[in-house]
């Protein structure tokens, strides 16, 4: 692929802090190369507000390989930008043009407020995982690996379900801001595994009752979570958590 | 939703199913001997109370999914490109739903307080269905308004077939192909036989003649 370099105007959503109202900036950024990923370009504009004695702009990140779930921009209308199956640290600037205006928003959710610019509070999903997103073990010594049978294709349907990173972009591009794919493959990794089974039916009822509980909304089936997820996760896994959720529900006394 | 929505689902073949009798083409006979059938039998009136039943949940549920989906999000995004990733129907129920909600009350005006004006308080005097269905689609601008009622509600099941069996939990690589198949089908079948009746009416594809009727049977 060719090399170019380009000259971009971005509007940038800044607020000082939870409380304070937002609003779009506009900066201009030039010389960036298009083997640069979008972070590395945000890297190059903080770097020169620095150097003009401004505020840099807050961005949350950290792997930069696509796989901790950290980075989290609503870039041109679109969770992670216009790549598919892409996060925003490995979306590359040969995604532009030269002359381009970028929209950079952060993830707009009731459950996700804003920290500061492009930074959200992330820890409902921390709290819907503490509800039930866990196993009881024994302690001791690690079991052998293969010590438990397991299907060859509900193995491979777990770890599918399993490459979700918690980034939220499925709560971002939901028109209702439903936490449903997130929740559904954290049920289904577990639900599909003996390792899950001992709390199968409090998993399911407590994760759902805590989503519930932060305020995300309800899923309505458009399916855009699935399209906009940087791993693919499939919206079965939601079939699959309505399932365990009926199931559950039908044999709780409570 | 998805509980009240098959149920809807089931009633519109009944409906489609028994209107289609029109095409018989027989002055309305067969037709309102099953109408006839439907306002007297009782079991169908108490079903017909279910029916109401559903939708007034299936409504009561879509107003309290769209006040709680509006809520998730106080702050909206300045660009968003929603069609990038989803139908532009699936995420239109809740207005596809308002229209035929509104459709819904004309079709009523039109056809279920008359029968029901005639039954109860004209102490069950004759009433002509195929006849009334005959000068009501008469007019173009009635013809109209039920073509885009039928249109509204093609997208809504376009979105919502498929859609329950998801929220019931149906969904994976075996079921999902068929299911999309099915409600596609079913869509399909269901408003064309709907949207023929009001247009077979107006062209005058099928007749009604006044003198023949002996419509009503003696019960």
């Amino acid at each position: 692929m060719e090399h170019y370099n380009m000259n971009l105007t971005l509007k940038v959503w800044k607020q000082k802090n939870s409380k304070a109202k937002g609003g779009f900036e506009t900066y201009q950024v030039k010389n960036i190369s298009s083997e640069m990923s979008f972070l590395e370009m945000f890297d190059v504009l903080n770097e020169q507000l620095i150097e003009e004695n401004k505020e840099p702009i807050a961005f949350d990140h950290d792997c930069r390989e696509g796989i901790c779930g950290m980075c989290s921009m609503y870039i041109n209308g679109q969770a992670h930008g216009p790549w598919q199956q892409n996060t925003t640290c490995q979306l590359h600037m040969r995604a532009f043009k030269d002359g381009d205006t970028i929209v950079v928003e952060p993830w707009r959710s009731r459950a996700f407020p804003v920290i500061k610019d492009l930074v959200v509070d992330r820890t409902s999903f921390d709290r819907i995982i503490q509800a039930g997103g866990y196993i009881s073990v024994n302690t001791g010594n690690a079991v052998d690996a293969n010590a438990l049978p397991i299907d060859k294709k509900d193995a491979d349907a777990a770890f599918m379900a399993a490459a979700c990173i918690g980034c939220g972009a499925c709560v971002a591009t939901c028109k209702n801001g439903s936490a449903m794919l997130f929740t559904s493959a954290k049920v289904s990794q577990l639900a599909l595994l003996p390792q899950g089974a001992p709390e199968r039916e409090t998993r399911v009822l407590n994760m759902v009752a805590q989503m519930d509980k932060e305020g995300f909304g309800n899923c309505t089936n458009t399916y855009a979570c699935e399209a906009e997820c940087p791993k693919g996760i499939s919206v079965s896994n939601i079939a699959r958590m309505n399932r365990e959720f009926l199931s559950a529900e039908l044999n709780s006394e409570e | 939703m998805a509980f009240t929505g098959f149920f809807l689902i089931t009633f519109l073949i009944v409906h489609a199913g028994i209107n289609s009798c029109i095409f018989l083409n027989d002055n309305g006979k067969t037709f309102n001997i099953v109408g006839r059938f439907m306002s007297h039998n009782w079991i169908v009136r108490f079903l017909e109370l279910g029916l109401f039943a559903g939708l007034i949940v299936h409504i009561i549920q879509g107003l309290m999914l769209w006040r709680q989906n509006v809520a998730a999000r106080p702050v909206k995004y300045y660009s968003n490109k929603p069609e990038k990733n989803s139908t532009w129907y699936s995420r239109s129920m809740g207005l596809l739903g308002t229209l035929l909600l509104i459709f819904l009350v004309i079709h009523l005006a039109h056809f279920y307080v008359g029968t029901k004006v005639a039954l109860y308080a004209h102490h069950d005097a004759p009433h002509n269905l195929y006849a009334e269905m005959h000068e009501v689609f008469q007019q173009w601008w009635v013809v109209a308004i039920y073509l885009l009622g039928i249109v509204a509600l093609f997208w809504h099941l376009m979105h919502g077939f498929q859609s329950a069996f998801q929220s019931l939990g149906v969904n994976n690589k075996k079921f999902i192909p068929i299911i999309n198949a099915a409600g596609i089908g079913y869509t399909v079948i269901i408003c064309l036989a709907f949207a023929l009746m009001p247009i077979a009416f107006h062209f005058g594809w099928i007749t009604y003649t006044p003198e023949v009727v002996p419509a009503i049977p003696v019960h």
